[in-house]
Order: C-alpha cells, then structure tokens, then sequence
C-alpha cells in the first residue's frame, strides 16, 4: 500500500520534471556550462605569458638566459626593451606581466665565479599569475645557474628534482574535473529539490498532495528521492566525461564512490527540501538555493584549500557536504583512497544529511499548523 | 446618432494555432454599463485589450472614441481608464501612496490633487484606509482601489476586467453601485464578468462565447426569447435531485436546475411542447408537485440559445456502488472548530455536522473564515481547537484513515499541468493506494464516464476548461471517497461546464456521498441542503437555502434571492455586533 503509493508519487515527480521544458532546460544547461567553463575556460594555470627583458650585460650568459625563457613553452613574447623607462612602461600598459633586468656585469660576474644577480619585476595587480610567473622563471635562472656550476670549477651544488605523485604532469583537469562530478551533484540536487516544493505551491497542487493518504514522511522521500537519481545520472555522466574525454585516471573503487555518493546526495536532498520547506515560490526557492550553493563551493576546497582560511572561517566548512565529498572524489580518481578515509568522510556526510531531512520534516509539518 | 465610444467591425483575433480567440466580432459601446459577459477563455479579455490599442486585431478594425487603434491612440489612451484583471496596485504602498504613484504616471497636477483624491477616497469608502498597505486590503478594497486608480483622471470610457472576480457579494454590491453612478455622469463603461447574473443589470449586453459574440443588446431583448417557458417545480423535497435528473431526461426539457427545495425548468418553444413537457416533469415529481410560471433569468436564455443544458444522466453516478446507510453518524462533522493565528481568530467555535447523502455549502466574504474552515475540515490546517471529523475519523489522530475518505477538487483544478491526462490519472490512483486490477479498472471508467480517452495524451495544462474539469472531477472521485470537499468548484466555469459537473455530483450524492462546498455563487447555494454563511470568523446562520432566504423575507421583499439573503444576513450581524 504504501510503496504503490510512494512508487506513484517518485513516478509523478520524474515526469514532471521531464515533461516541463524549462526543468529539461535546468537538467541539461547548467551542467553542459559548467564542464565547457570550468575544465576548459577557468584554467588556473598560467600560459600564454609576455615578458620583457632589459639586457645591459649582452655577454653569453645574459644571452643564454634570454634564449631559454624565449624556449620554455609557457612564454609568449620575450620582448627586449632598451631603458628602464621602457621596460616600467610595458608593466604599467599591462603588456607584460614581468620584467626582467639584466646588470651589466652579468656575464663577467659568472665568468669570475661571483654571485651574479637578476632584478625580477612582477605585476603585484595580478598577484596570483605573477607568483606563478615568478616560480617559473626562478626555476629557469637556477637551471641555468645550476648548469654554469656543473661545467665550472665550484663544487656541485644540491641539485632538486621535484615529482608530481598522482598528477605526474600537474594536468589541470585531472585536477578540476573530479571537483566537477562533486560540484554538479550539489547544483542539480539542490535546485531540483529546492524547486519541487515551491513549484507545487505556486500551481495549487500541493493541497492536493497533503488532502491524499500520503503521509508527510512519505511525501518527503518521494520529493527525495527524485532528485537523487537526477544527480547521479549527472554524477555517471560526468564521471564517464572524465574518463572518457578528459582522461582522468580513475584508481580507486568505484564502488566506493557510488556508496559515499548516496550520503552525499541525501544530505544534498535534504539541504534542498530544507529550502523548499520554507520558500513561498519557485524565485524564492532558486534565490534560496543560490545563497547556499555560492557559499557552499567557495567553503569547500573546491578552488582554495580550506586550510588557507582564516582560523574562525573554517569551522563554518564543517557543515559543508561538498568539502566532504570533495576528498573522496578526488581520492578516488587520482590516488585510489583507502576505505577507511572514505567511510571517515562519509560518516559527517550521513549526520548532514540526518539533520538536514529532520529539521527539513520538522519545518514542512510547522508550516501546516 | 452619435458616434458610440467603441465601434468594432469584423475583428479577428489568433494567438498561435489555437482557435481563435475571436472570430469575426462586429459590435458597438455605447454610453451606460455595458456587460461583457462569457465564461472563462471565451475572449472577453482580448476584446478589452484591442479596445485599449495594447493589441492590434488581426483582421478587422476597431475605433474608439472616433479614433482607429492602428492610427496614434495616445490622446485616446489619456481619455480611457483601464482597469485589469490583476490591477497592478502595488502591495508594499499604501493606499495613499497607491493613488499618488498613479496620479504621477497620469499626469495629474499636483493643484487638482487633493480635491480629486477626497472625491475618489469618500467615493470608495477608503478613506478610513489611506494608510494601510494595499497587499492587506481585502479583496473587495483592492478592486475599490484598483477602480479609484483608474478613475484619477476623469475617463470618457472605463473598461472593467472581471473586476467582481473574488469579490463577495457584499462588496460586489458596493462596486456596482459605484460604477452606476459613473455611468450616469455619461462615461462609457465596460464591465466584463463571467456571472451571467451581473449581466440583466446591465444597460446592454455582449454575450461572448468560444471568440464568438452570440448577443448584442438589452439583457431583456434576449431573456424575451424565453419568456413564458420558464417554470419552477416545487413539492419535491428531498428526492428532488433524482427528480431533476429524470425530468431533464425527458422531452421537451431545455433545461433545469435545483433552487433550493425546487427545481427550475426551461421548456422548449412552442404551445404543445410545452404542455406536454409540464405534464411529463409534474408526473415524474410525483404527488403533491406543483408547476407554475417564473420570471426568466439571463442565464435561462443563455443555455438556451446555447442548444440546451448537458442533460440529466451522471454515468459516473450510474457506475457508482450505493453507499450503505451506516446508521445515522454523520459523515462530516466540525466540533468547535477554532483556528488562531496570532490574536486574530480566523474561526471561531464553527460546529455543524453533514449527514450521508447531503450537500453542505459554506458561504461567506473573503477573509471571513470560510477557507480556514474548510481547511481544517479535510486536514490541510490544524484547528487550535476542537476537532474535525470524516467518515468517523478524528483528522487530526487517524488523519490518513480520514484522508482515504475524502476527495477533494479546488478552485484551480490541482492537476500536474505538466503531466498528460493518463499520467495524471494514474498518480491520483497511486496516491490513494489503488493498485492492480482495481486501479485498472477505475482508471477506464474515469476515462469512460469522463470522455478523457481521445485526450489521453495531452497535457493536462492544454486542455480546454471543461476537460480540466472533468479530469480534476475523476481525480477527485478515483478512489470512490464517502466525502467530497469542494472549493470553489466551478469558478469561472460556463454555465453548460457548471451544469455538467452539477449532474455528477447530485448523481454521486443520491448513492451516498456526502459534499462539503465553498462558494461564490448564488445559484451554487442553490444545490446545497444546508448552508452556513460564515463571517468575522463565526457561523452566523445555519440552514437550508429556502429557511434561509424566508428568514430574511420582509413585506417589501417578499421572495429575496440568495444573494439578498447573504448580504441581509450580514447586515443583520453587524448590527447585532454593533449593539
């Protein structure tokens, strides 16, 4: 009785939001986006950089050291200029995120066995990028330095040989793309449970439900259990994106990914309904959503390490389910994590989701009073 | 003569592939009220809108106040108030800054400002109100609002959209009263309305039905055609809705409907007919029935020039078990229901109980109670005390036993719009739990007695108003519930939809089933056994529509109408309250 019930309601659920053009629009747009923008466009790597170069040396180490930033493949434009005036232009007109300048006794000093200095100039307006720029130049001047020492007469100095693990190449989507399988789920899941509510409200039909022999709780894991299925359809698909388009090696179980993925989707579910509960309208359960899903990835490590938070900030994450679920995608793709770190992140996702659905439960049954 | 304010030549008007919305209408305004009268979808509110040069027909052509609405229609525009269905009053305003907002986009100078504002306020008794947001105004004061707003600037016509939608008849009265008195400062006015009752007091009338304009004229120019066969059917008591669904069974028989304890009738034309209809209808009341002569009503000529009323037989009556008379518990039953929101008392100690087999109506002004009463009633509010009951089931302790009992329709036909007519039937099914071969076959005669199969894959949403009706009807009735809670049922349904979705439910409560009903019309009253009209929260009079009307019988009105027994009644309790 009560599963032909619940089985008419899961039923009903799916194919509103299939036969409604605009929830087809919400299922297939924002996802489509946001793979394109985020693993293609919203690169955080830096490429592409213009640089000039002020040389008053012109001797064969300063031409040496012109000639492998011309060759390293994430520059540009080397571009030489002749006066510091010029060189302080093309960093002010933003043509040039850096500025090299080159003394003149650059080469003499090298061919003495004197420490030889390089003045480095950053755009400190685009701080990130130039950080970025800054470690890739430094890494080009110690490998020159560091070959000058081997076929001169000093001692060998300590020579670092960095290793990506489980991203040998620092490939950005193997990075990002993973986040996305976590990030899409909390999008769709919450935006289709935020609106299912509000959506019934708005057209009358939510009376009709409430005057049937459904029960409350029975209304709330048909409204659901829908969207959790939506999300991990979009869940599958991206994951297959992944593997498929992006070649993102998947090393851990998937098993245990789909198992986490439940809790994570029932505690995405449960924030939803939350606000579904309480918004009068399909705006105000889109607004509601929004509110929370902004918040929601910047607080989860999705971009910034939580750890780089300030210390009052992050305690605020601990409600967070993608900061969660996050770790156990990531894990799961790139270095095959271990159960016992996936049932520890899991464990928070299952209490998040209890919450959520309780104080979900408690506000629906309020606004009938 | 002179030229009318509107004149409308062959105008035609299509929004997509649909019908059109008009089709082929030539009709002229004249000074005074003119009715524009049809049910819901039948272009009443395109027709307004050509007149206001918002929309362009697209064959034909209209003038207004002399002028084409192709040609330049801004002097035009200054001269008409315009009043929507929704008048765009802005909620978090008050009433003052409502009028000085469109005082403003009117263009009206500050020196004329507040003669015309006292004018207007004193006008539409508002005054008291001037500080109050207009999203806490009542409905009634809302239009009040509305009509002031679009009366700022002297107009030389006033279009009206519905604007006694959700009005209560006390307020409709006032409204009325106010727009005569325009009319006799000369200014044109158009008053559209699905109430074919608004329509006889009307100077003139267009009867506009599917796009096309049936009538153009006096309201007494078309109820002529059906003077001298119209006939009331009394002494038929209690049996009087099987009576009904015979009698329209029988030849001759234009139409019929109950009016409290009697039965109105429209016979066909013609001497012989009529007899013989007469002789048949009285046979089949049986003894001690009496058939005299009525004055006819907008609404008799209306179905009849429509080619009659749907008839009398309810197939899904016919197909319904008799219930069994399971002693004499009553099937609805209100205990000292009382809900409290904050210190407002929205009901107030509302006790009454429905037998099996009656139809109860709970009537009142909005925000009188009516609703929340209703609601704790079939278990969508939480009374703050006392208790509901349904079929036996306390709501509140075996609220899903109860719920098993009931069905419920409601103003706006609650169905997933989205969903096709099949898919919709078969969540309603599985909602109360109907499975297997019981669903199937429940699920095919819904769609049988219905007519539903050759729509069974349209969205429920693009139906046309009578299907939605219907379909909203078989959700309501697909478990075969012992109790039927209905709000607002036909609102905004033409009377042929009325009358249809009327049989079926008188059919289903001869077999046993037991109707709890809100409503707005007067003649909806008429169906109902019992009534209790409900204001300021309290039920201020219980009874049958005929006790009711004679309670309120005075020398110099001697057979009241329902409406006049709601607003007497009314009056009646404020003067109680008052003293």
């Amino acid at each position: 009785m009560w599963w032909t019930r619940l089985k008419a309601l899961i039923v009903k659920e799916l194919l509103a939001l299939l036969r409604d053009p605009k929830a087809r629009l919400i299922l297939v747009g924002p996802p489509l986006v946001q793979l394109l923008v985020f693993s293609y466009a919203a690169t955080l790597d830096v490429t592409n950089i213009d640089l000039v170069v002020l040389d008053r040396d012109a001797g064969a180490a300063s031409r040496e050291l012109v000639q492998r930033l011309e060759g390293a493949p994430d520059f540009r434009r080397v571009v030489p200029v002749e006066s510091e005036a010029a060189l302080a232009a093309a960093i002010d007109r933003q043509e040039a995120i850096a500025a090299i300048s080159i003394g003149p006794t650059f080469s003499r000093d090298i061919a003495a066995g004197v420490p030889a200095k390089v003045q480095v100039i950053l755009d400190g307006r685009r701080s990130n990028a130039s950080q970025i720029v800054a470690g890739y130049i430094s890494r080009i001047i110690q490998g020159l330095g560091a070959e000058i020492a081997v076929s001169g007469r000093a001692p060998p100095p300590v020579d670092v040989v960095a290793r990506n693990w489980f991203n040998p190449n620092l490939i950005y989507q193997w990075f990002m793309v993973p986040n996305l399988v976590a990030s899409i789920a909390l999008l769709i899941g919450l935006i289709v449970t935020a609106l299912s509510i509000a959506r019934e409200r708005e057209l009358g039909t939510f009376d009709q439900l409430m005057v049937s022999p459904l029960r409350t709780h029975e209304i709330l894991i048909g409204k659901v259990i829908p969207p959790m299925l939506v999300g991990t359809v979009h869940l599958t698909l991206y994951v297959l994106a992944a593997v498929v388009v992006f070649g993102v090696p998947l090393r851990g179980s998937i098993g245990l990914l789909y198992g986490s993925a439940l809790f994570y989707l029932l505690s995405v579910a449960g924030l939803g309904l939350f606000i579904s509960a309480l918004a009068a309208t399909q705006q105000q359960a889109i607004l509601g959503a929004f509110l929370l899903l902004v918040p929601a990835t910047l607080l989860s490590g999705f971009a910034t390490p939580i750890e780089n938070m300030p210390a009052w900030l992050q305690p605020v994450t601990i409600v967070n389910p993608l900061r969660y679920f996050l770790v156990i995608v990531r894990g799961v793709f790139l270095k095959d994590l271990p159960v016992a770190e996936v049932v520890a992140q899991t464990l928070p996702l299952a209490l998040i989701a209890a919450a959520a659905l309780m104080s979900a439960a408690w506000l629906f049954r309020r606004r009938l009073e | 003569m002179a030229e009318p304010v509107v004149r409308i030549e062959n105008v035609t008007m299509r929004f997509g592939p649909q019908a059109p919305a008009l089709r082929g209408v030539s009709c002229v305004v004249e000074g005074g009220i003119t009715g524009l009268v049809g049910p819901d979808g039948a272009g009443k509110t395109t027709l307004i809108r050509l007149m206001t040069g918002l929309l362009l027909p697209d064959e034909g052509r209209l003038s207004v106040l002399g002028l084409d609405t192709r040609g330049d229609m801004a002097p035009v525009q200054a001269a008409i108030g315009y009043m929507p269905q929704r008048f765009g009053l802005y909620e978090d305003l008050s009433v003052a800054e409502n009028l000085d907002l469109y005082a403003d986009l009117r263009g009206l100078a500050s020196s004329e400002r507040a003669e015309v504002f006292e004018r207007l306020l004193s006008f539409t008794d508002l005054r008291r109100f001037t500080g109050r947001l207009a999203g806490r105004l009542s409905g009634g004061m809302k239009q009040k609002l509305g009509l002031a707003c679009a009366l700022l600037t002297k107009p030389r016509l006033l279009l009206l959209d519905e604007p006694s939608v959700g009005v209560d008849p006390v307020s409709r009265r006032d409204l009325w009263a106010m727009v005569r008195e325009l009319a006799g400062d000369g200014i044109g006015v158009l008053w559209s309305t699905a109430y074919l009752d608004e329509a006889e007091a009307c100077d003139r009338v267009l009867l506009l039905n599917a796009g096309e304009l049936l009538f153009s004229g006096p309201p007494a120019d078309l109820t002529r055609q059906v003077d001298g066969r119209v006939f009331r059917l009394t002494g038929v008591g209690r049996g009087r809705r099987a009576v009904l669904a015979e009698v329209l069974g029988g030849r001759g028989i234009v139409d019929g409907v109950i009016q409290g304890e009697a039965i109105r009738l429209v016979v066909a034309e013609g001497a012989q007919e009529r007899d013989a209809a007469i002789t048949e209808a009285r046979s089949r009341a049986g003894v001690g029935a009496e058939v005299r002569p009525t004055p006819p009503r907008f609404e008799d000529a209306f179905i009849d020039m429509l080619g009659g009323g749907p008839g009398g037989r309810s197939q899904l009556a016919e197909a319904s078990p008799m219930r069994a008379a399971g002693g004499d518990e009553a099937v609805i039953e209100a205990r000292g229901l009382t809900k409290r929101f904050g210190d407002f008392t929205a009901a107030d100690d509302i006790s009454f109980s429905i037998p099996r087999g009656q139809i109860f109506g709970l009537l009142g002004p909005n925000g009188a109670g009516k609703s929340t009463t209703f609601k704790m009633l079939c278990g969508l509010l939480k009374p703050t005390s006392g208790e509901g009951r349904v079929a036996g089931f306390d709501l509140r302790r075996e609220s899903a036993e109860a719920r098993n009992q009931l069905g419920y329709m409601a103003q706006k036909f609650s169905l997933y719009g989205d969903l096709s007519v099949d898919q919709n039937l078969a969540f309603f099914a599985g909602a109360y739990g109907l499975a297997g071969p019981r669903r199937r076959e429940r699920i095919a005669l819904m769609k049988e007695v219905f007519a539903l199969s050759p729509q069974s894959g349209i969205s429920a949403k693009d139906l046309p108003l009578g299907f939605k009706q219907r379909l909203a009807l078989a959700c309501a009735v697909m478990h075969d519930p012992a109790a039927l809670f209905l709000d607002e049922p036909t609102s905004g349904v033409d009377p042929v939809t009325r009358r249809e979705f009327w049989t079926h439910i008188n059919g289903l409560v001869e077999k046993g089933v037991t109707v709890l009903v809100t409503t707005h019309f007067m003649d909806e009253a008429e169906y109902c056994d019992r009534i209790a009209l409900i204001y300021r929260g309290r039920a201020i009079a219980l009874g049958s529509p005929d006790a009711l009307r004679a309670s309120v019988a005075c020398p110099e009105r001697p057979d009241p109408t329902m409406e006049d027994a709601f607003i007497a009644l009314i009056e009646r309790s404020r003067l109680v309250e008052a003293a």
